[in-house]
């Protein structure tokens, strides 16, 4: 599964999820509640880039 | 300009005060600051950050006091924020434009976004040592605190914790180090925390965490702006501790604008009603108080009255700065209230308590609207609106 990067540094990795705002690992990108934003700096999902 | 002054062993605080700012990107900083530069001496010499560009010639001045700043075999920066690269095109063009400049992978990214060029960057992360002749130095990334780029660097040997804005505060005076200025200081620390990084107290958190379980014996805390901590780092260690849990104390305030005073008699009263419950608090026009001073009252204050009247249908604009500003720094555990005078649609109430709702503070009551000047009767809502918030407050601090 694609991880994403935010412009902060962040990186969203599917296997790890984000436990702490409530998703769980094993969620893709995709799947990610439309609510949920960086969890270091606030940016929305637009923002992300996917990582190669 | 100061004379360099000598932290350790050839370890010396390059940096420049700032006497004259007063208004540091909307916060309000009535001594001014100062923004420091350290320069480690030894088999290699390295400077870590700069200053503010309009200080370039007082930091290589200051600089060569000690050496020639051609000497200079690296830069370590910390956080790429103006105030700290400002000056570094100055520097890496005196030094040569090749030596390495070592910064976080954020750091490198903002540097590139900020002078528009590359550098020798190397980039280094947390966990990461490096060592530079008989100097060495260690990384950890502070990422949002309060950049992406924000990283400490510390040195294990000495002791010395470079730490960038954290544990920082806005003040140039004759004073350098905590044991010289006492308490004096802990108010502009204060109102550091709640401006520059209240909104990332979980991250803080986590951080101060980080930092415990890794050990550091830390002798010395070097933060960009305002004094060193030296006799006492813990102090402020502790005190971000403290902040960074938004604990609620027994501590109201009142906000409010008008425009024909009769909103003002309503905070007034408000204000009495609170202390009625023997809840301390502060009457705040944000007509006379600077957002900064009010988002430093904010931090630990336990319950926030909002008085608006309404405006063309909004809320007095002043009020919506405000509101903005305090809004960013995300505080939290606030109980709320909202009133205000309104002549015909009445609108204000009705904004602030969706605004107190987007902030996620609880609002206690629906709040008082009175129609042009309030009369007894409203009065008495008022001083009851105030008593309700304050016995709220009790009891949550109570429970
Ligand atoms: C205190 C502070 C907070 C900031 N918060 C954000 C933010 O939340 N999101 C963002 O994209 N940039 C943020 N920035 C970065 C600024 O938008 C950036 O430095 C910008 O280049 C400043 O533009 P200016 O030179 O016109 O002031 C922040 C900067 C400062 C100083
Ligand atoms: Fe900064
Ligand atoms: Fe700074």
């Amino acid at each position: 599964m694609d991880k994403y990067e935010c412009p902060c540094g962040y990186v969203y990795d599917p296997a790890e999820g984000d436990i702490e705002n409530g998703i769980d690992p094993g969620t893709a990108w995709e799947d990610l509640p439309e609510s949920w934003v960086c969890p270091l700096c606030g940016a929305e999902q637009e923002y992300f880039e996917k990582m190669d | 300009m100061f004379t360099p002054i000598e932290l350790a062993d050839g370890i010396y605080s390059v940096g420049c005060r700032d006497w004259d700012i007063r208004d540091f990107h909307g916060y309000y900083i009535p001594e001014g600051t100062t923004y420091n530069a350290f320069l480690v001496t030894g088999e290699q010499n390295i400077l870590i950050d700069t200053v503010k560009s309009n200080f370039k010639d007082e930091l290589l001045a200051n600089i060569s006091r000690i050496m020639d700043p051609k000497n200079i075999d690296a830069v370590i920066s910390n956080h790429t924020e103006m105030d700290h690269s400002g000056s570094l095109s100055a520097i890496m063009h005196k030094i040569g434009e090749d030596k390495p400049l070592y910064c976080s992978k954020m750091g490198a990214q903002n540097l590139k976004n900020h002078f528009n060029r590359e550098y020798n960057f190397q980039v280094v992360g947390s966990g990461d040592t490096l060592t530079l002749g008989n100097r060495t130095f260690s990384f950890l990334e502070t990422r949002m605190l309060h950049w992406p780029d924000s990283m400490f660097t510390y040195m294990p040997d000495e002791k010395i914790l470079f730490s960038s804005d954290a544990f920082g505060q806005h003040y140039a005076g004759d004073k350098f180090f905590d044991d010289q200025i006492g308490d004096y200081i802990m108010p502009h620390a204060r109102k550091y925390y709640a401006n520059i990084l209240l909104h990332f107290s979980p991250r803080v958190q986590t951080l101060l965490a980080d930092v415990a379980k890794m050990n550091l014996d830390i002798r010395m805390i070097c933060p960009d702006h305002g004094i060193i901590w030296r006799k006492d780092p813990s102090r402020i260690i502790t005190a971000y501790d403290r902040w960074s849990r938004q604990e609620p104390v027994n501590k109201a305030l009142v906000i409010f604008d008008s425009m024909w005073e009769s909103t003002t008699k309503m905070a007034r009263t408000v204000t009495s009603g609170i202390e009625s419950e023997q809840v301390g608090v502060r009457l705040m026009n944000t007509r006379k108080w600077h957002r900064s001073d009010i988002m430093t009252e904010i931090l630990d204050a336990g319950a926030v009255a909002v008085g608006s009247p309404t405006l063309n249908n909004g809320i007095f604009p002043v009020i919506a700065d405000v509101l903005t500003y305090i809004k960013g720094l995300r505080p939290q555990n606030k109980l709320a209230a909202a009133f205000g005078s309104y002549g015909w649609s009445g609108e204000a109430v009705k904004i602030l308590n969706k605004e107190f709702e987007e902030m996620k503070w609880e609002t206690v009551d629906p709040g008082v609207k009175v129609l042009y000047v309030p009369d007894e009767d409203d009065l008495k809502r008022c001083f009851d609106l105030g008593a309700t918030l304050a016995k709220k407050l009790k009891e949550k601090l109570n429970a």
